[in-house]
This record gives C-alpha cells, sequence and structure tokens, in this order.
C-alpha cells in the first residue's frame, strides 16, 4: 500500500528527524516532572480502590493528603509505603481513609526507612502491572478464539446515552449490526473533573462517565457479544483531560482495547496546561503501551476549528509528533490509530479528490499503523440526506486508501444523538461501501504527477515547513503562538498546572521505573 | 427585539406542503417504533401515520434494526392546512452592516472600542459556535467579530463557570455577554442560560448589565423573555448579524433592552 504518492523518501525521513527535535525537549520536561494524575495512578496500580462517601476517590484523598505534608515533587510511593510500615497496616485503601482522616502524619523517608518503603511500593505496583498484563494475554487469547473482524477497516461506533445500562443493550445491537469497536463517548465535562467518578453510572450529559465499574461492565457485555458473534468486540474510552494516567491505568486493568490519547488535544481544545499534559500524556501511553491497548489521536479536531484544505498540513505535523511521543513512550506502530478526518467543505471544487490525497498522504506515511479515519461533521448540516452521501464518500475514501479504523459518521451529527435508525442507516450505508468497493484499493493509483500526487506532495512540504519552524522555537512555544488549530495556549496558564511538580532528587515512581524496562 | 406576525392584517393565504402538484399536500416521514417487523407492525406504522394527519399513508419501506425495533418510511398526503397569516417567527429588526459600517458607527457615536465577552457555560465544550462567531477565522468566509477594529473581543472558551463570566464581564466592561450552548441533553441549555442571566440579574444593576446575548442550533428564538436574555440566535447566524445587532442595540437604539 506504499509508492502511490511518490513521496520522497529524503523528505519523508527529514520530516520524522524534525518531529524528533521538536518534541525532545517536550519528553524532557515530561522526565522531569510528575502530577496528581500521575501519582494517582501508581496508587491505583498498587491497590487503592474505591472513594469516600461524598464519592471522591481514595487515591484523590491519599495523594492529597501526603502532598499536604510532604509536597507532590518526591512523588507519593516512597511516603505512602513508609506510613504503612509505621502504621503496621497493609491495606493501602485503610492508610488513605486514615490519611484522609487526618490520623496519619507523611513524611519523606530516607536512609533504610526509604529502601524499604520503595521496596514495598514498587512490591505493589508490580502486582498491578501483572494484572495488567494478564488482561493483555487474556485478549490476546479471546482474539485467537473469535477472530479479528473479517475486513478492513474496522468498523467504529459511538455509544452515549448517559446510562451505562442503556448503553449496554444498545452497544450489543451494534456490535450485532456490524461495528466491530464500541466507542463509549464520555459525559461532556469529564475531562475537566480532577477525579475519576466511581461506581456504574446512569446520568450522564451527552455521554456516559468513564468508571472503573463502567467500563467493567461494557467488557463483560461485549464479551458476551463477541462469543454470539464469532468475532471479538473491542472497547473505547478516553485517555484524555486532567485524569489521562488513571484512565488509561483503568483502562489497562479492565482490558479496554482502545483508548483516545492524543498529545495535544487537551492543551487546545481544553486549556489544559500544556506542562499537565505532556507529562500525564506520557505516562499514559507507557501504560497504554504495557497493556496492548491501540491509542486513536485526535488530529480531526483541528479541521474542525480551522480550514481543512489550508491546514491540512498541520495534521500531518501533529500525526508525525503523536507518532514520535508514542515510540518514545513504547507503543508499537500497530498501536498507533493516527487520526485525520474528511472535514473539507463540500462545496470546494474537487474536494473529494483533495479528501483522497490527504488520505493516502496519511496512509503512505505511516504505512504499518492502523489510522483512525474519522467522519464529516463540520460540514454536516442538518440535510440528512446530504449528509447521507457525505456520509458515502468518506467511506469510500476509507477504503480506496486503506484506513484501518474506520468511525461511523451519521447523517444526523449537528441533528440528535445519534438515534437507533440513524445507527443503522448509517452502518447500512458502511457496508454497501465495503460491500461494493472493498477491494478498490488495489485498483485505485493516482496518476503519476496528476493532481492527488501533487496535492500530497504539497501537503507533506507545507508541514516540512511548519516543522522546520517549530524546531527554531520549540513546541511549547508553537502551542503558546497558536500554531496547532489556531487557539493559543501558554505554557504558564490553562487547567491543572496546580497538580504539577518538577522532580525533587529523590522522586519516585515504581510504575515507571517498571514500564520503563526493568521486569515487573 | 419583537415577535413578528407576517402579513398580520393581510389577507389569508393558506397552503398545503407540495409534492410534485399544487395542492397535493404530500409529505414524507420516516420513524421507528418499539416492535418486531410483521404485518401488524406495518399496521401499526399506517395507524401512527393516519394519526399524523397523513391518509392516504403509502408505507413504502419497513426494516427491522436490532431487536424488535422496526423502522418506517411513509409518503402520504397530509390533510392539514398552514395559514401563512397565523405564523408567529422571530424576524430580523435591525439593519444588517458591512464590517465597515459596524467600525464606523461605534466610532463615531460610542467614541470607544466596544467589549465583547464570548464563552462556552456549563459543562458544554463544544466551541465551535462561539468560535465561528468570535474568532477571527469566522463561518462561511465571513471573518468574526475579532476582526472588527472597534470591538474588543475576549473568548473565554469552553466550560466556563457562571461566577467566572460574571466576573469577566465586570473586569472587561462588557458591553455585550455571548454564550453559546450546544449540549441540550436534559434542557441543559435553557437551564444554563436562566442561571447566566439571573447570575448578572444578582451582580450588577439594570443600567449597569451588559446585552445578554444566547446562540445555540436548539434555541426557539423567541424564548428570550423566559431565558431572561435580550436576545437569542438560532442555527446559521452569522458574525455580521451578532456585529449589527451589537450596533443596534447598545448603539442606535438603545431600547431593546429588557
Amino acid at each position: 500500500m506504499t509508492g502511490k504518492l511518490e513521496l520522497d523518501p529524503a523528505l519523508v525521513a527529514r520530516a520524522r528527524e524534525l518531529a524528533r527535535r521538536a518534541g525532545q525537549p517536550v519528553v524532557d520536561l515530561a522526565r522531569s516532572h510528575t502530577t496528581v494524575s500521575v501519582e494517582r495512578a501508581v496508587l491505583r496500580l498498587a491497590g487503592v480502590t474505591g472513594a469516600d462517601p461524598d464519592g471522591i476517590p481514595w487515591v484523590n484523598r491519599l495523594v492529597d493528603a501526603v502532598v499536604a505534608d510532604t509536597g507532590l515533587g518526591h512523588g507519593v510511593a516512597a511516603a505512602v509505603f513508609d506510613a504503612l510500615a509505621r502504621e503496621g497496616i497493609t491495606d493501602v485503601t485503610l492508610l488513605a481513609q486514615k490519611g484522609a482522616a487526618g490520623s496519619v502524619r507523611f513524611t519523606q523517608p530516607t536512609g533504610k526507612a526509604a529502601t524499604a518503603a520503595r521496596k514495598a511500593a514498587r512490591k505493589a505496583v508490580a502486582a498491578g502491572v501483572r494484572q495488567v498484563d494478564r488482561r493483555r494475554a487474556e485478549r490476546d487469547r479471546l482474539v485467537k478464539r473469535y477472530g479479528d473482524p473479517k475486513q478492513r477497516p474496522w468498523i467504529y461506533l459511538i455509544v452515549a446515552t448517559g446510562d451505562i445500562y442503556e448503553d449496554i443493550p444498545q452497544a450489543q445491537a451494534a456490535a450485532r449490526a456490524g461495528a466491530d469497536v464500541i466507542a463509549v463517548i464520555r459525559s461532556t465535562g469529564q475531562s475537566l473533573l480532577d477525579y475519576v467518578p466511581e461506581g456504574a453510572t446512569r446520568e450522564g450529559f451527552a455521554g456516559t462517565y468513564a468508571t472503573q465499574e463502567n467500563f467493567r461492565l461494557m467488557r463483560a457485555a461485549l464479551d458476551e457479544s463477541s462469543k454470539e458473534l464469532g468475532r471479538y468486540v473491542r472497547l473505547t474510552n478516553y485517555a484524555s483531560g486532567l485524569c489521562m494516567p488513571e484512565m488509561a491505568t483503568l483502562a489497562g486493568l479492565e482490558r479496554l482495547d482502545m483508548m483516545l490519547n492524543d498529545s495535544m488535544y487537551g492543551i487546545l481544545f481544553r486549556d489544559i496546561n500544556p506542562i499537565r499534559t505532556f507529562v500525564d500524556q506520557r505516562f499514559s501511553r507507557q501504560v497504554h503501551a504495557r497493556a496492548g491497548i491501540i491509542i486513536n489521536t485526535g488530529e480531526d479536531n483541528y479541521l474542525t476549528t480551522a480550514d481543512a484544505v489550508d491546514e491540512a498540513h498541520t495534521v500531518t505535523v501533529s500525526q508525525l509528533l503523536n507518532e514520535y511521543f508514542a515510540h518514545e513512550a513504547g507503543l508499537a506502530d500497530w498501536q498507533l490509530g493516527l487520526g485525520h478526518a474528511f472535514e473539507i467543505n463540500p462545496d470546494v471544487p474537487e474536494s473529494f479528490r483533495l479528501e483522497l490525497a490527504h488520505a493516502l498522504l496519511a496512509r503512505e506515511l505511516f504505512p504499518d499503523a492502523p489510522l483512525k479515519w474519522m467522519p464529516p461533521t463540520k460540514h454536516m448540516t442538518g440535510d440528512v440526506f446530504r449528509g447521507n452521501l457525505l456520509d458515502g464518500f468518506f467511506n469510500l475514501v476509507g477504503t480506496m486508501t486503506g484506513q484501518g479504523i474506520l468511525l461511523v459518521g451519521m447523517m444526523t451529527e449537528a441533528v440528535v444523538t445519534p438515534w437507533l435508525s440513524d445507527r443503522d442507516i448509517a452502518l447500512q450505508n458502511v457496508r454497501y461501501v465495503l460491500g461494493a468497493a472493498g477491494g478498490l484499493h488495489e485498483d485505485f493509483v493516482p496518476a503519476p504527477g496528476g493532481f492527488i500526487q501533487q496535492r500530497a506532495n504539497r501537503v507533506l512540504g507545507e508541514a516540512l515547513e511548519l516543522l522546520e519552524r517549530i524546531g527554531d522555537q520549540s513546541l511549547l512555544t508553537a502551542i503558546a503562538e497558536g500554531t496547532f488549530g489556531i487557539m493559543k495556549r501558554p505554557a504558564d496558564r490553562g487547567k491543572g498546572l496546580d497538580g504539577v511538580a518538577r522532580h525533587e532528587g529523590d522522586y519516585y515512581n515504581p510504575a515507571t521505573d517498571i514500564l520503563e524496562g526493568q521486569q515487573a | 427585539m419583537s415577535v413578528v406576525e407576517t402579513g398580520a392584517g393581510a389577507e389569508k393565504k393558506i397552503v398545503r406542503p407540495y409534492g410534485d402538484t399544487t395542492g397535493d399536500g404530500m409529505v414524507q416521514v420516516s420513524f421507528t417504533l418499539p416492535v418486531p417487523h410483521d404485518k401488524r407492525a406495518e399496521g401499526a406504522a399506517v395507524q401512527l401515520a393516519n394519526k399524523m394527519g397523513i391518509d392516504p399513508a403509502m408505507l413504502v419501506h419497513a426494516k427491522p434494526i436490532g431487536d424488535g425495533f422496526t423502522f418506517f418510511v411513509v409518503y402520504g398526503r397530509v390533510n392539514h392546512l398552514v395559514d401563512l397569516a397565523a405564523v408567529q417567527v422571530v424576524e430580523r429588526d435591525f439593519p444588517l452592516l458591512s464590517a465597515k459600517e459596524v467600525n464606523a458607527v461605534v466610532k463615531q457615536k460610542l467614541r470607544r472600542k466596544l467589549s465583547v465577552v464570548g464563552a462556552c457555560i456549563g459543562t458544554d465544550a463544544h466551541t465551535v459556535g462561539i468560535d465561528a462567531i468570535l474568532n477571527v477565522k469566522g463561518i462561511a468566509g465571513e471573518k468574526g467579530l475579532e476582526y472588527y477594529r472597534e470591538l474588543k473581543v475576549t473568548n473565554l472558551g469552553a466550560q466556563v463557570s457562571v461566577p467566572e463570566l460574571v466576573e469577566a464581564a465586570r473586569v472587561e466592561k462588557a458591553d455585550a455577554v455571548l454564550v453559546s450552548q450546544v449540549v441540550t441533553q436534559r434542557d441543559a441549555h435553557l437551564h444554563n442560560t436562566r442561571e447566566m442571566s439571573a447570575a448578572f440579574r444578582e451582580a450588577m444593576p439594570a443600567g449597569k448589565r451588559p446585552l445578554l446575548i444566547v446562540g445555540g442550533p436548539r434555541f426557539d428564538e423567541t424564548m428570550t423573555d423566559e431565558l431572561g436574555v435580550d436576545r437569542i440566535f438560532g442555527r446559521g447566524t452569522t458574525p455580521g448579524e451578532v456585529a449589527s445587532y451589537l450596533v443596534h442595540a447598545l448603539i442606535t437604539s438603545k431600547k431593546a433592552r429588557a
């Protein structure tokens, strides 16, 4: 599937090198800072569960208590396990309860106490990581037993009722109707909660809260569907917002299969502090790498705020950056659902050929990544008939350019959250296109030097120019100045900044140690 | 704002839907019933169509979708009439100005920059509406309010709390506050708007309050009094319309305040 655009390999290599150069300072930043959510994720791996009577998770209460006594920069693991030893208890959740009640003081241990605390912390976290490993092995077994979808792209469908018990039958019905991947979209606003809600939830706004229990319930339901349908139905949720590391951890513990996880989305679209985002993102990607989870990046979002033709190269740049950050965190190519979207104004002449060029460019730049192909949203108007036609063309580009994951477009986008019938019509549209033209990518070879080749090479050229410019300043400056998606996001502003700290000399994080290579 | 009775006093004009012949009254509807597909389900669909005033109803498509649901498409003649004289809509009651004209009026009559503060409030994270109106980028080739030299725009972005918005309006000495609401689940857009207007009424005396404007695809433009705002803009509104309204309400005719 490569070689259709005659991209210059030297330019492609140069683009990757520039992405590395732009990304490296951000990685250094991520390696030298921690956040409250990273520390809470460590405690979740160490076995802290549940929430207080007000619904505030014990991991939050415990991290807050430790930070109040010792600050954030040492990491909480050593202080927590030191306190456990001093209190003579083994249950970390019980310690969290005591800490919240103010009956335990935390100190940063030194000397022998520090060595002992670190050892105990590492042992507890390793048990959590082993659970993630078991979940991954379980997925491998189930995929072997039931099989992957017969066709590519995999058909990805969103469910979003707000009520997990309503979502379950809808997800199962969608799987029966042909969906290979179910994404449970989150309640609006969850990305800005600095904690992960607990338990099964039945109320949400334009989505369902992501909780460990909701993950478990939906995964169990889709396991039933997988058995019934004879193919492994995958489950997606969101590792984004202020709790990225914890979401990734819970996804690993509950065998979710894909997670939305973009390197810059939270910064640009949720005004989350850039440093907080990059630190959280690196940890969450390390967990995803370990858990065998496929990430979905969010480049489609740039095109909903900026022009899809003028700004096409920002998608390419972001894909290259996401690839760099993902590889650095240990993710393999097969785990990179790099995003892009069909968002060109349909009134633009040759819009379909432009879409083909852009989609093929992504395919050829990232030949071993599954790629996540996102449907039109910006130019969906409420004219559902035209919308259905646009979705058909979107599906056609998806199959002609060999996309790995196809998010099913709804002709009622921008009208209502999808009805049962909307979903059925949309899936019928996908089935028709994949059935009628599923192998068209074999025949589709753009004319040498023709419109599509020229356009793709031009976008690559513009991406290189932008990467050269970023290289000269730094990614954080570029983000501050509004290079991506028009939004300007300075590094000293944004939500969640107060939950970031630079590592002290004795910073200790057993999860990072284990995820970065030493055996669990 | 005023609700205009189109053609009030004029002679009655009755129309019917148009299929391919004047007066044929033909409509097309589609819907799902929570019943498995069989003859009885099709009969139920026709019965529903009849109750909707479609008679005769032609059931042209019936398809089982999922467990125990059937999707229908019905064509038929609707026996309802529409009296154009009785239609109530909000018509634009201010002149549409170009960016240049807006700038000129503000500069000459207000003699300072007109301050606009915009935000998505509540948990709504969909900034597409407020961005289309405020960002330089604009929408459909029309530049947003940031492009207007005589407007000072502060876009607070997504998920802004009402107290934050009130405070920002105070700091920026806002002449107008623009709020965009997309999410409508459980009427969130209406609750949020009421909360916002109440907060401004509480925080500032009537004469000092900025003009309150909400926009979003699912608002009913006639609900301004009920929601306590000065103006509601529905789907398809352009930055130029908003700018023209600001000039009209704040400068050329100051009586638009509730």
